[in-house]
């Protein structure tokens, strides 16, 4: 995946209009272009994906603002980067815009108006300067209100369009929002016209697209913001499945549909769906309690907010709470410029000290990760306001800005995990580190070059599967190749002390540290940096992971058999209970398993370590210590899980096969109908020495050489990067983290789900089972599902052949990355074993013996065999 | 049949192969001053004007054309990359641009037409970026100024374009864009003129990457600037000059998946050396674009600076009997840019 912008629904914002925004009229008509830019600058960052600039004001001279506004954002990288809709009402200054858009632009707008002549005068143009066109439902004889009206100028539209070969996917039309319970009768179905006429025109226009200015539609509510709010909100959630494509509103007008005031969005519905006679009057009445509501509401929140502003940006970092955080921020800035101080000393004073203040609840164990990343959000809206005046006072003295230290990032190549990486980023930011992240799957050449570019004072790498331990190597490898000398850090699921102090460490002469989890992170990155302790600290690691190679190399090694004395203590299963062909065998695909059945299947436990708060759900709900956290933590889980199910933000798709085989040796056979050539998959047999009854196991023990069954699967979970983007883009780490945290659970939560339909349908060799979902965590059923990269089977690599049988790729939109991670991340695959005495077991170490036997069954190289199975090998 | 669609038939049949540079041929003519301007009543020196040479001394640039016809090239472009008014005007020449214009088109027409052997041969008018650009300020104080308008660039390229066509060009190419703005800009002096004459005047753009990764000066992606000028219906789309084929290859790679039209690459010969000098040598070109060829990436491939007819002779040679890539379809969706790429799907 490239970075490539997709999108489904697009916000347009409407903060660079002078007609929207009166802060930014007010800047344009002071000739202020300056700060106008940076209006643009805050919106791109704020995650427009495309900006609307309209300079229609009698008193301006809307050719010359256009002109000038456009050419200078121009200048700006990231802002020119997202697409610009120049919107006027006069075509002169839509054209003089034109002349000044690098890329490729919307027109907004163009409408036969002023008949058919002058529209497709100006459509050609469009098509001339490359640019697509919003098309506003107007014809000869006015604005269209009804959704007759509106579908009949636009289909007229898009035939006189498309006959001109105007392309039709650059058409959008936009069928007039207007006002409703204005208590007048006829408005009453503008709404629903307008939802219902998007409907319609979307089938009869192919690949055209809708629009709508929705602030338009409350406007008898001026001044009652929350209803207003919740009105657009409504509407959207209602349009958007009709066919809406885009909107022009302020995001800061909307609110999320499932947190309006029930009683609040039924009225917003029964005027805008037109669902009850008195609709205007309930919601009029509703309306007047609300305005009470919100000043009731302000008072019990008045209490912080007569703090002084330095106590009340520690309050809001320690809270998390991000509503007033930028205002605060600026109220902070003057205060400190009026005293002649930089603005720099709004991070390093009240910020920092609020940051502090969170990072030392953080490490004596009062404040958890959770809270910490909603810190962090805080933090970072605050730093962002305030960098542009940063930046200008930097150009201004030509100053280097200071953080505590650089730190690279990056999950290594062939690797796409990164929540633990992101969670490590953000706390180490809390704490006035500058982390460069480089992402996922990030080759070592880049990592070296982005660590040299940046000045950076030390490379942090992470992974979760196994191959990336490798990976980690060779990056340490290629640093001493460079000769570097910065500090190293290694951390991720798979990681370990031992891992670190065996292979990598001995690749890399600088410091090489393991890093257990993220709340040693800042320990570890100070320690390093500090001119007192960097050497204690370095030489205290390095002797200690000399010490467990001493100890590897030496005692504390179990026997390992020879691969022949392995494979005579094999695993002896009761073959004659072996399960009973499938009731349906072939492949089976589902590609949209519904979410809300999922969600009574997932498994919490792992849910809540993977946000470092450890114990077992549901008893970590009321625990002592991390109780409260947790609690919070899993109502912001449960209250995303509404939205995910209500709004689809995800799809489940999954895939189970069954195939006859048979066992030969340690590899099972598979015999595929119709196909000349057999799969073979080899596996793995323990190899240390057991005590007295226990067998050497390998998963192929579980499979009747006379002929038997073997199943496999892959689930994934798709969706989660435009709402990630978002989060991202809205400075939300924590949104961020808990929708991948969530997207991992659901794929488990398949997993589970689509093995019980296996047991008890597909395979059906366990039809009455009945088991809670306890139960289910708890594994009590018959048969088991190892996973490829996964103890009992190690070797990543059988993915591929696992993926070829269920025609995976095709079949789920699951793809192996080279290293054989899959992406999307949220995803699961493995083997299903169907014998009652099947178990899960650890391969561990293995021997050279074993080794090159598994090399010839894989037909591959040594030196390959041994990449794979390097965590099984001395 | 028109040319949109003589150039269509062959490009079905196989890969077609442009020609190569002309400045460092000519500089191997080793023109006097006095060569340069021979027979004008221009009073500066002309020494490098390239592209006067084409009125001046014609027989040098047939003599180059000829040689990239026996190379086995298709599409011949004319000399006039800088024949413009704006670049001409730093040699006092910008009154004869329509000449230049005029008489590099039928140089190569009549090379062509000199042929008489079946072969589908074609005049690329070249038309190159000008040293003006229309989306960055020269003055770092002032950034929202321009040196010139768009209009300007307009009127600029409609007279350059005008002369090429009245001469024999059989397309414009829009090549080694920098600017995407002025690409835009001399797509809508095509579209002027196409009006003005009633006529088809298909396109070929070329856009030229500044860094490795993958933006031109303007700041677009590869993937923007194809959505950007994807209204001009181009015949071709591509890359040229920028790096060496090692280099460009990614970026063909990526806009030959999205683009809808045919493909036209022509790297420079390597990267240049210490000295500035080109030393890649042709079987080295011809073994690197030849992978293009044979994973389906490309529909035309020639050569930029540093290329010779040797080099243009070995690509032909090398991709002689592979398949030409096949146009892919894309989906109806709505594609924006702004320096990135936007799509809202359908």
């Amino acid at each position: 995946m490239n970075e490539l912008s997709t999108a489904r629904f697009v916000n347009i914002g409407e903060r660079t209009n002078v007609t929207g925004s009166a802060r930014f009229k007010k800047l344009i008509m002071g000739d202020d272009y300056e700060t106008a830019v940076e209006v643009a600058r805050d919106q791109v960052e704020n995650g427009a994906q495309v900006i609307d600039v309209n300079m229609d004001e009698g008193l301006l001279d809307a050719e010359r603002a256009m002109t000038t506004f456009l050419k200078l954002i121009a200048a700006e990288p990231d802002i020119a980067r997202v697409p610009v809709m120049i919107d006027s009402s006069k075509w002169d200054v839509i054209e003089a815009g034109l002349k000044c858009v690098s890329g490729k632009p919307i027109v907004n707008s163009i409408s036969m108006k002023e008949g058919e002549e002058e529209f497709l005068a100006h459509a050609r143009k469009c098509m001339d300067y490359g640019a697509a066109a919003v098309v506003m439902a107007f014809d000869e004889s006015g604005q269209a209100d009804t959704k007759a009206r509106k579908v009949q100028i636009c289909t007229r539209a898009y035939e006189l369009l498309t006959g001109i070969g105007f392309p039709p996917e650059d058409i959008i039309f936009d069928p007039n929002i207007f006002a409703v319970a204005t208590g007048i009768e006829e408005h009453d179905r503008y709404g629903l016209d307008f939802i219902e006429a998007v409907e319609e025109i979307k089938a009869r226009c192919p690949h055209a697209k809708t629009s709508g200015g929705l602030s338009n539609l409350s406007f008898s509510f001026r001044g009652n913001e929350t209803v207003r709010r919740a009105m657009h909100s409504v509407f959207l959630y209602h349009a958007i499945p009709a066919g809406l494509d885009m909107a022009i509103v302020n995001a800061g007008q909307l609110d999320v549909y499932d947190q309006i005031d029930p009683q609040l969005r039924e009225a917003c519905e029964d005027v805008i769906l037109m669902r009850r006679a008195d609709a205007t009057e309930r919601l009029i009445e509703l309306a007047e309690s609300y305005k009470g509501k919100s000043a009731a509401e302000e008072k019990a929140a008045e209490e912080w907010r007569g703090w002084d502003v330095k106590r009340r940006l520690e309050h809001a970092l320690v809270k998390g709470i991000d509503a007033h955080v930028v205002a605060d921020t600026e109220e902070a800035r003057e205060l400190v410029f009026a005293s002649g101080g930089r603005p720099i000393e709004v991070i390093e004073g009240p910020l920092m000290d609020g940051m502090n203040v969170v990072g030392d609840l953080f490490g004596s164990g009062k404040m958890f990760l959770p809270q910490v990343v909603k810190s962090a959000r805080v933090m970072k809206k605050a730093v962002a306001h305030l960098i542009p005046f940063i930046e200008a006072e930097k150009e201004a003295s030509g100053l280097a800005d200071q953080s505590k230290g650089k730190i690279v990032m990056a999950t290594v190549k062939g690797d796409v995990h990164d929540i633990g990486k992101n969670i490590v980023g953000v706390v180490l930011q809390c704490n006035g580190y500058e982390v460069i992240d480089l992402g996922v799957m990030a080759p070592w050449q880049n990592i070296l070059a982005a660590a040299n570019e940046n000045g950076a004072d030390m490379i942090g790498l992470s992974g979760l599967i196994t191959p990336s331990l490798d990976e980690m190597v060779t990056v340490a490898e290629e640093m001493q190749r460079a000769e570097m000398t910065m500090p190293l850090l290694i951390g991720g699921a798979t990681t370990s002390k031992v891992h670190t102090a065996l292979r990598i460490e001995p690749a890399y002469e600088g410091p090489v540290i393991h890093v257990l989890d993220a709340s040693r992170a800042v320990g570890v990155a100070s320690r390093l940096l500090s001119d007192t302790q960097r050497d204690e600290f370095v030489e205290t690691t390095a002797a200690e992971y000399t010490k467990v190679r001493a100890a590897r190399e030496g005692k504390g090694q179990s026997v390992l058999l020879s691969l022949d004395e392995a494979r005579a203590n094999f695993f002896d299963a009761y073959l004659s209970d072996k399960a009973a062909p499938p009731l349906q065998p072939g492949v089976h695909a589902f590609d949209d398993w519904d979410l809300a059945e999922l969600r009574d299947y997932i498994d919490w436990t792992p849910f809540f370590r993977a946000w470092e708060l450890h114990g077992n759900y549901p008893a970590i709900l009321t625990d002592d210590v991390v109780g409260e956290t947790a609690r919070q933590l899993f109502d912001d889980a449960n209250a995303m899980l509404d939205r995910i199910i209500a709004e689809k933000w995800l799809v489940a798709k999954g895939v189970a096969g069954f195939w006859p085989c048979a066992r030969d040796g340690d590899d099972v056979t598979i015999h595929r109908v119709n196909r000349e050539e057999h799969v073979v998959l080899p596996f793995l047999r323990q190899q240390v020495k057991k005590s007295r009854d226990r067998a050497n196991m390998c998963l192929a023990d579980f499979i009747d050489p006379a002929g038997d069954w073997i199943g496999g699967f892959a689930v994934g979970i798709h969706g989660i990067e435009e709402h990630s983007k978002r989060f991202i883009a809205d400075k939300d780490d924590y949104s961020d983290i808990l929708l991948k945290a969530l997207a991992d659970r659901f794929a488990e939560a398949f997993a589970e789900r689509l093995h019980q339909h296996v047991r008890t349908d597909l395979w059906g060799y366990a039809p009455q089972e009945q088991l809670t979902n306890e139960a289910l965590i708890k594994e009590r059923y018959r048969g088991i599902r190892p996973a490829p990269g996964y103890p009992a089977c190690p070797d990543h690599s059988l993915k591929p052949i696992l993926f070829e049988l269920l025609d995976a790729e095709a079949n789920t939109g699951i793809t192996l990355t080279e290293n054989f991670a899959m992406y999307p991340t949220a995803a699961v695959s493995g083997f299903y074993f169907g014998h009652p005495e099947a178990q899960y077991f650890g391969v561990a170490r293995i021997g050279r013996d074993q080794l090159e036997d598994y090399a010839r069954r894989r037909g591959a190289d040594l030196a390959t065999a041994e990449r794979w199975l390097r965590p099984n090998l001395d | 049949m028109s040319k949109r669609q003589d150039f269509a038939t062959a490009a079905k049949q196989r890969i077609l192969i442009k020609d190569g540079p002309y400045g460092t041929e000519i500089q191997r003519a080793k023109l006097s001053p006095e060569d340069y301007s021979a027979g004008t009543s221009l009073e500066q020196d002309q020494k490098g004007n390239n592209d006067l040479v084409n009125l001046t001394q014609p027989q040098v640039i047939r003599a180059i054309c000829d040689s990239y016809i026996d190379a086995g090239a298709h599409i011949l472009a004319t000399n006039t990359f800088n024949a413009n008014r704006i670049s001409q005007a730093d040699y006092g020449a910008e009154g004869l641009v329509h000449e230049i214009n005029a008489a590099a088109a039928r140089i190569i027409r009549e090379a062509i037409d000199a042929r008489d052997d079946g072969v589908p041969r074609f005049v690329a008018g070249a038309v190159g970026p000008t040293n003006k650009t229309l989306s960055l300020s020269p003055d770092v104080e002032d950034p929202g100024f321009r040196e010139v308008s768009f209009d300007e660039i307009v009127e600029v390229y409609v007279e350059q374009c005008r002369a090429l066509v009245a001469g024999g060009a059989d397309f414009i190419l829009i090549e080694t864009v920098f600017d995407t703005l002025n690409c835009k800009a001399a797509i809508m002096a095509v579209k002027q003129l196409e009006r003005e004459l009633g006529r088809d005047i298909p396109v070929m753009i070329s856009l030229t990457l500044t860094d490795l990764s993958g933006r031109n000066l303007s700041g677009h992606t590869v993937e923007a600037f194809w959505h950007t000028v994807r209204h001009a219906k181009p015949l071709t789309i591509g890359l040229n000059c920028s790096f060496g084929a090692e280099q460009l290859g990614p970026h063909v790679q990526l806009l030959s998946d999205i683009a809808d039209t045919w493909l036209m690459a022509y790297p420079n010969a390597g990267l240049p050396n210490d000295l500035g000098e080109y030393d890649e040598v042709p079987e080295t070109t011809a073994a690197l674009t030849k992978v293009w060829a044979q994973n389906g990436r490309v529909n035309v491939l020639g050569g930029c600076c540093g290329s010779t007819p040797a080099h243009i002779a070995a690509m032909a040679k090398a991709v002689e009997g592979l398949s030409p890539r096949a146009v892919p379809k894309v989906a109806p969706d709505m594609h924006l840019a702004g320096l990135e790429p936007f799509t809202l799907a359908a």
